[in-house]
């Protein structure tokens, strides 16, 4: 036993020392810059790829290559993420900058795989850290305690660093300007502190601590993919989380426990079981989700309000809801032809191709509601909704396939498990809301990616069973065109209950708690029950869509559909495009279905092709969408509406002052004599 | 001699609403100026002209016979120009001894800052015995006695103070402005923004009253008084 854990102590540390690199970078953002950044790791892989191409593809100096990468790349990164977007964004709530670093998340990476060129040779060939050999084997404590080169370089660097930090913050005056600034550049700048350049090294200083990060743990992986960071990222934050993000060194000691507990875990618990295998690598989730829940420092933690933010001028007015019946009738009239000239093409026109992407788009249309009801309506931003979509997919089909029910109960049951999931997971995590809600949700979602989607009585095990089609009666919806309009069907119920629900006494409790909880509580609301009800319809019109989509599919395409990336990449469309209606809802589901194979892929090429003759254009990369989509939800801070939605109302509204100045003149030429 | 301080025809605005139209004053060299006017006059975008908060959209600012109109807030404060804002005007998540760091720091040494952080408490033994607190935890008070402690350990040539009576009782209030005027004994060119008129007329020399953003009454402080009517 106690071998077991010395042995334990020793295969950690390495472990925990990596952790603890992420851990100490994310606390310094936090405390220099004001931000959770979820996009620490896609700095990390910029670095990391950025290494690779110089060293590994172009043969340069290790050195210099990792010098570049680390004290060049990383901080104009961070200089310009400054200047372009946090500078600006100061005054957001802390959940729109939440959003923003998805945003970066997304988009990052995939414009460096852009710009690198990173998809046309694959970046297998050994990841490299700061040596260009093969890594080299110590055994100063006897052969069953070996350690790598690699592993002891990473932890000398966060021991030194951990200590540099340390010392910046306790005997500089820097650390201290850095932290004054984050509560309030303009009270700083009243003090005589230049608050833009304070601002812009505190970017530069943690982007190149990201960047050290990421190429000291490159060598860990086989090839430098942004996933390996992104998962690591969260286990340096439920590390980072028992610092409550401010202490350096209760995070370095949070990270080394958590190394050491899911290495000793490994060893007690039965080997090949699915406990011992998922549990391991979602120990750090699953810390993390149980620490938010429990840790009493973190739950009263509120935003420190600005209290010169009113400096700032206010956002501009969101265009009127409201606008004249003629123009209302006006829109209505177009959209109706709009829509049966769709209508006609899915019935009569198209092929196959785009009939099978049609169906994904409407199913997707009702899991993309379930994030208008969380984030539009009571909005939280969930980073778990494909998590429950996955809990949907695989009742249905569990449901369908093993206790023979009918495939249309069992998507219904399918919701209402996943609904009970949601409510569960709710109770304990609405009292703590913002960003720790998002960080709780997102835990829960890689526990549930690397345990539960991982059991055979989950996902079916090997056979990989087949999801039915719905059969009433005599009515069979195996037919493609069949199936659209039960479909449609769906999305008309789940969109109604979402307009009712909006308009009812929780839509009215949620947007008074939307707008000030403190207000809402002194007029009587509380926030447990309308929260709660949110939490749950949202999971399970998620759940229902996920039924939906895998019986559209006939079958449960978890990596596709339903992994953790794919869910955060839900949200990152869906505040793009519009969290609040549910036109947003639909165009969100038509940018994630058809915007590449329609637009990128046809549609612009086409256009591009047709209007000079220099260049050709074939299908433009699918990574467009995602950068385009990543960059787009950075709006969301600007405009919480949504982009789309935003342009819409105003141009809606230019329309309408141009017919009320035409209605104008005729009545000013007559008055005149 | 020019005046410390001159505004001339100033306009300002946030977004699309304008809040000042053309004022123009001036401030002598150890004088004192009470800033006066309802609700919504714009008395504190004013005061935020005056220390580069807010930068005026058109006209200019005058520090010493300097053109100030472009610059920044910070650059304000390094010319000596010291604001006490309104409402809370101290960083509630830092230290009593860390916000005292903070506004002392400009243009001393290590040694010195200790020395002048050691005058503060000497001024204000209350700060001293919480200086460990986190500053956000203080009073209303105490954190009126903290942003003022940096004003007379420095003795700034102009300060710009906002409502500071804002939400104090009025023991403290006097308190405050007993504190006020030993800085203006130190020779501290004074800006006084207030809602409560007595205590400003009391301590000013001259008065500006602004109506709807422009200056309805400017004049001897003795004088404003039968213009606000009270």
């Amino acid at each position: 036993m106690l071998e077991d854990f010395i042995r334990s102590v020793f295969q950690g540390v390495p472990v925990g020392a990596v952790y603890a690199l992420i851990a100490l970078g994310f606390t310094l953002t936090y405390k220099t810059a004001g931000v959770f950044n979820l996009a620490f790791g896609a700095q990390a892989f910029v670095a990391a790829a950025v290494h690779w191409e110089l060293h590994v593809h172009n043969g340069w100096n290790v050195a210099v290559s990792a010098a570049i990468a680390v004290l060049v790349v990383s901080p104009a990164l961070g200089v310009a993420l400054d200047f372009v977007l946090f500078r600006h964004l100061r005054a957001a709530s802390s959940g729109a900058r939440l959003v923003t670093t998805i945003g970066l998340l997304v988009a990052i990476p995939n414009i460096t795989k852009l710009v690198l060129r990173f998809t046309r040779h694959p970046s297998t060939g050994g990841a490299r850290g700061l040596f260009s050999g093969p890594d080299v084997v110590y055994r100063p404590f006897g052969d069953a305690y070996p350690i790598t080169r690699d592993e002891l370089v990473q932890l000398g660097v966060v021991v030194v660093a951990g200590l540099a930090l340390g010392a910046m913050f306790r005997f500089t005056h820097l650390g201290l300007r850095m932290r004054a600034v984050v509560e309030s550049p303009r009270l700083a700048e009243l003090g005589g502190v230049n608050s833009a350049r304070v601002g812009s090294f505190a970017w530069a200083l943690s982007s190149a601590f990201a960047g050290l990060a990421g190429v000291l743990i490159a060598p860990t992986y086989q090839n430098v993919d942004a996933a390996n960071f992104f998962e690591l990222v969260i286990a340096g934050i439920a590390a980072a989380a028992f610092g409550s993000l401010v202490s350096l060194p209760r995070a370095f000691a949070g990270a080394l426990g958590l190394g050491v507990a899911s290495t000793y875990l490994a060893t007690v618990l039965p080997t090949n079981s699915v406990l011992a295998r998922g549990l391991k690598p979602s120990l750090p989730f699953v810390v993390l989700f149980v620490w938010v829940v429990i840790a009493p420092g973190l739950r009263g933690q509120r935003d420190v309000a600005d209290p010169l933010s009113g400096v700032a001028p206010p956002p501009p007015a969101s265009a009127a809801d409201e606008r004249s019946r003629s123009l209302t009738i006006a829109t209505r009239g177009f959209w109706s032809v709009v829509g049966v000239i769709v209508a006609w093409a899915v019935f009569f026109a198209i092929n196959d191709f785009w009939l099978k992407r049609i169906q994904v788009l409407l199913a997707v249309g009702v899991i993309f509601l379930s994030i208008t009801v969380m984030t539009g309506i009571a909005g939280q931003i969930s980073l778990c909704q494909a998590a429950f979509a996955a809990i949907g997919a695989f009742a249905t089909t569990q449901l369908a396939v093993e206790q023979g029910m009918s495939v249309l109960v069992g998507m219904l049951l399918g919701g209402l498990v996943s609904a009970l999931v949601g409510g569960l997971l709710a109770m304990p995590l609405v009292r703590i809301g913002g960003v720790w809600l998002a960080l709780a949700t997102l835990g829960f979602a890689l526990f549930f990616h690397s345990v539960i989607a991982q059991l055979a009585v989950v996902n079916g095990g090997v056979s990989k069973p087949r999801t039915p089609r719905p059969l009433i009666g005599s009515i069979d919806f195996a037919a493609d065109r069949a199936f659209i309009v039960l479909e449609l069907v769906v999305f008309a119920i789940a969109a109604t209950i979402v307009v009712l629900v909006r308009g009812g006494t929780t839509g009215r409790f949620l947007a008074a708690l939307r707008g000030s909880e403190v207000a809402a509580a002194s007029i009587g609301i509380g926030q447990w029950r309308s929260r709660v009800t949110a939490f749950a319809l949202s999971a399970g019109l998620a759940g229902l869509g996920g039924g939906l989509l895998a019986s559209a599919q006939q079958s449960v395409n978890y990596d596709v559909s339903f992994s953790p990336q794919v869910g955060l990449f839900f949200v990152v469309v869906v505040v793009t495009l519009g969290s609040r209606s549910i036109e947003g809802a639909l165009q969100a589901a038509f940018g994630f279905v058809l915007f590449q194979p329609l637009i990128l892929e046809r549609a612009l090429p086409w256009v591009i092709n047709h209007i000079q003759p220099f260049l050709h254009v074939n299908a433009i990369s699918g990574l467009f969408r995602d950068i385009l989509f990543g960059l787009g939800a950075l709006t969301f801070a600007k405009h919480p509406e949504g982009i789309l939605e935003f342009q819409k109302r105003r141009s809606l509204n230019r329309i309408q002052r141009s017919i009320d100045r035409r209605k104008q003149q005729p009545t000013e030429a007559g008055s005149t004599p | 001699m020019s005046p410390l301080l001159e505004l001339e025809a100033v306009d300002a605005s946030y977004g699309p609403f304008r809040a000042l139209f053309g004022v123009s004053f001036s401030l002598e060299s150890g004088s004192a100026l009470a800033l006066l006017g309802a609700n919504g006059a714009g008395k504190t975008t004013l005061a935020r002209v005056c220390t580069g908060l807010v930068a005026p959209t058109a006209g200019s600012v005058r520090f010493d016979g300097v053109d100030f109109s472009d610059r920044r807030a910070f650059e304000f404060a390094r010319a000596g120009i010291v604001h006490a804002v309104e409402g809370r005007s101290v960083f509630a998540t830092l230290t009593v001894e860390e916000n005292l760091a903070l506004a002392l720091a400009s243009g001393r040494k290590r040694s010195e800052l200790a020395v002048a952080i050691d005058e503060a408490y000497a001024l204000f033994p209350r700060l001293g015995e919480r200086r460990r607190q986190i500053a956000g935890t203080l009073s209303g008070g105490e954190q009126r006695m903290l942003s003022l402690a940096r004003v007379l350990v420095d003795r700034p040539r102009l300060l710009v103070a906002d409502e500071l009576s804002l939400g104090l009782a009025p023991i403290i209030v006097d308190e405050v402005y007993q504190t006020l005027a030993r800085i203006r004994e130190a020779g501290t060119t004074l800006l006084i923004v207030e809602q409560h008129v007595s205590h400003a007329l009391a301590i000013a020399d001259t008065a500006v009253i602004l109506e709807r953003g422009s200056v309805g009454y400017i004049g001897p402080a003795r004088d404003a008084r039968a213009h606000v009517g009270v």
